[in-house]
């Protein structure tokens, strides 16, 4: 008899994905929905899609979602999350979304020490909208709005959210992955799993930054997009467990008998 | 007891379960009274947000997990809120929003006015909506409004407006609460996890234009069941009035006080006091034309109210206008000079806008 190892998660819908080539959204939520699949959470499941590329989130995922405006999904969250303590509650968000237009809404989300769990896309550019300069493209980066590419002295610097967000002793588990090669697509969906895992024990808030590839806006093959995450983006934004509070003190514990 | 403070007590009371808010002036006493008496209550949150935007989308969340849900603020921060509110209406949430006035445009000042008219009754976001909007002018108004605001969102599930003022805020009078009476509605939408059964979505993006306007026109037929259900007015002195004097809230406390003089001094004024300002009473206030041939709209602001009056009456009777913008909150007295003036008493003519 044939055995089934691989197949649709249950959090899926199944319909046909509308990323483009080489986008790293379709991995990043396959993964979700594998880990609410292996937690057997998808019944209190929750889902904030935001405005961007992943607007139509709710098209793919199979569970309850409600959609926030730009950047406001940590506000929502927070608002289901408080009136349902006992639902798990994740809000998807880009680097618009997160790091410019809902900065405020995401950084008192994660302040406040919300149980939610915030999956956190950074591909370095506007996507839907056509390839602007984000909050996290990087310094020399061409988009269509730093077309001779991101200059400090006028368009800032990029955002690192992870490293920003950490210093809050309202979170308690923040880690930087990407989906760039089948190894760290199986760490990102460990740090997923972790996400989810705190937030159900009640540890407080989490979020998993995934640096994301973005071809048609990058201007490149999605191997080429692969090898920048590599080559240049992850030298940005350095890849790992930035902080793991339950972790820590977990160590603490077994370190003193 | 202090307004703002009968607005929270009579919220709770209707069974409001969730507030997120901003401190503004002239509202704080709201916020400052959810978070000491709706934390008190079992399951109600109270949540100081970090802006009024977080504050409206959070009332967004909680209101789609299945609470009554309430925010407020103040013109500025009412402002911030629209996006809010916009979803709101698009979603079909039920949500209860508090404007206190205060003079503007931009910061303005902290005192009392009712320029905020036209944001209030024509939606205030983008987009082809309506809100609700309820003008209570006394205490005991802001707590039965109130309660029936909560069970307004909750029946059409839609965003409801209390829309008062500073001076409303901060006045103390006499209060009774009336007996909740909770509407029933579906409560279908309530979003809690799919549990065993199929997912649930709520948006308001509806990317394919024939399915959009479906959407704008299935919200319109609501509007249009609560425009005819919903509106809400109070006469008062009418009965043999040959000027009618219109206003609400504030503005129809210092009518009712300027009508004692003017009656006084022989002249036979009567208000008329629109409740709902969206829906606005306009068949209610059509019918007295067909007697009363003079109307006076007096508003705290430069003119916003007096179109719906116009647009009501429809040429069929003389209409006057004063306002008085910024926050000034002229006296009875003052006002019953300004009637004195503008009427033509010998003929029967109010002085008509142009």
């Amino acid at each position: 008899m044939m055995k089934k190892v691989f197949g649709r998660p249950r959090s899926m819908k199944g319909n046909i994905f509308h990323y483009c080539a080489g986008c790293g959204h379709s991995i990043a939520h396959r993964l979700i929905a594998e880990v609410i699949d292996e937690l057997d959470i998808r019944g209190i499941t929750i889902g904030v899609p935001p405005a961007g590329c992943a607007v139509l989130a709710y098209n793919y995922f199979d569970v309850d979602m409600i959609e926030a405006q730009h950047g406001r999904g940590p506000a929502m969250a927070t608002g289901i999350k408080r009136v349902l303590p006992d639902r798990v509650v994740f809000s998807y968000q880009g680097d618009g979304d997160l790091a410019a237009i809902g900065i405020a809404e995401s950084f008192h989300a994660a302040n406040r020490g919300e149980n939610i769990t915030v999956i956190f896309i950074n591909n370095a550019v506007y996507g839907m909208t056509g390839g602007q300069m984000a909050p996290t493209s990087i310094l020399g980066q061409k988009t269509t709005t730093s077309p001779t590419g991101r200059k400090n002295v006028l368009d800032g610097y990029p955002i690192k959210v992870c490293e920003v967000f950490s210093l809050l002793p309202g979170t308690a588990y923040i880690e930087r992955c990407t989906v760039n090669s089948p190894a760290s697509i199986l760490k990102t969906r460990k740090a997923i799993r972790k996400a989810f895992q705190y937030q159900i024990g009640g540890l407080g808030f989490s979020l998993v930054e995934i640096l994301s590839p973005c071809p048609t806006n990058w201007k490149m093959t999605p191997i080429d997009s692969c090898r920048w995450i590599d080559e240049v983006m992850s030298k940005e934004f350095p890849l790992g467990v930035i902080k793991d509070v339950p972790a820590a003190e977990q160590k603490k514990r077994d370190e003193k008998p | 007891m202090q307004g703002n403070k009968i607005i929270g007590e009579a919220a709770i009371r209707a069974g409001c379960r969730f507030y997120a808010g901003y401190p503004i002036t002239p509202q704080n006493e709201i916020p400052e009274y959810m978070a000491e008496n709706l934390r008190k209550v079992e399951g109600g949150v109270f949540i100081q947000s970090e802006s009024e935007v977080a504050a409206i989308h959070m009332v967004a969340g909680s209101s789609a997990a299945g609470a009554r849900s309430m925010t407020s603020s103040s013109s500025p921060g009412i402002s911030l809120k629209q996006e809010g509110i916009s979803s709101l209406a698009a979603c079909q949430l039920p949500a209860v929003i508090v404007n206190m006035m205060r003079g503007g445009p931009g910061l303005g000042n902290i005192s009392p006015a009712q320029g905020d008219y036209f944001q209030a009754t024509r939606g205030g976001g983008h987009g082809d909506y309506r809100v609700i909007v309820l003008g209570p002018d006394s205490a005991q108004e802001l707590a039965d409004l109130t309660m029936d605001a909560v069970d307004l969102a909750g029946q059409y599930r839609t965003p409801v407006m209390i829309l008062a003022d500073g001076m409303m805020g901060q006045m103390m009078e006499p209060v009774v609460f009336k007996e909740p009476k909770p509407r029933v509605y579906p409560k279908n939408f309530i979003m809690k996890g799919a549990g065993s059964g199929k997912s649930k979505i709520i948006r308001g993006l509806i990317l394919d234009p024939l399915e959009m306007e479906e959407h704008n026109w299935t919200l319109d037929r609501k509007y249009k069941i609560i425009a005819q259900k919903e509106t809400r007015h109070e006469l008062y002195k009418t009965d043999d009035a040959e000027l009618i004097l219109v206003a609400y809230g504030t503005g129809a406390r210092i009518v009712k006080g300027a009508i004692k003089r003017l009656r006084e001094a022989g002249l036979r004024v009567g208000l008329f006091r629109p409740i709902s300002l969206w829906p606005f009473p306009t068949n209610e206030l059509r019918d007295l034309s067909k007697r009363i041939e003079n109307f006076l709209v007096f508003e705290l602001s430069t003119g916003q109210m007096v179109e719906d009056v116009r647009l009501a009456l429809q040429g069929r009777a003389r209409i006057g206008f004063h306002g008085r913008p910024g926050g000034v909150v002229p006296t009875p007295v003052e006002l019953a000079n300004v009637v004195m003036r503008q009427y033509d008493r010998k003929e029967g003519i109010i002085d008509p806008i142009t």
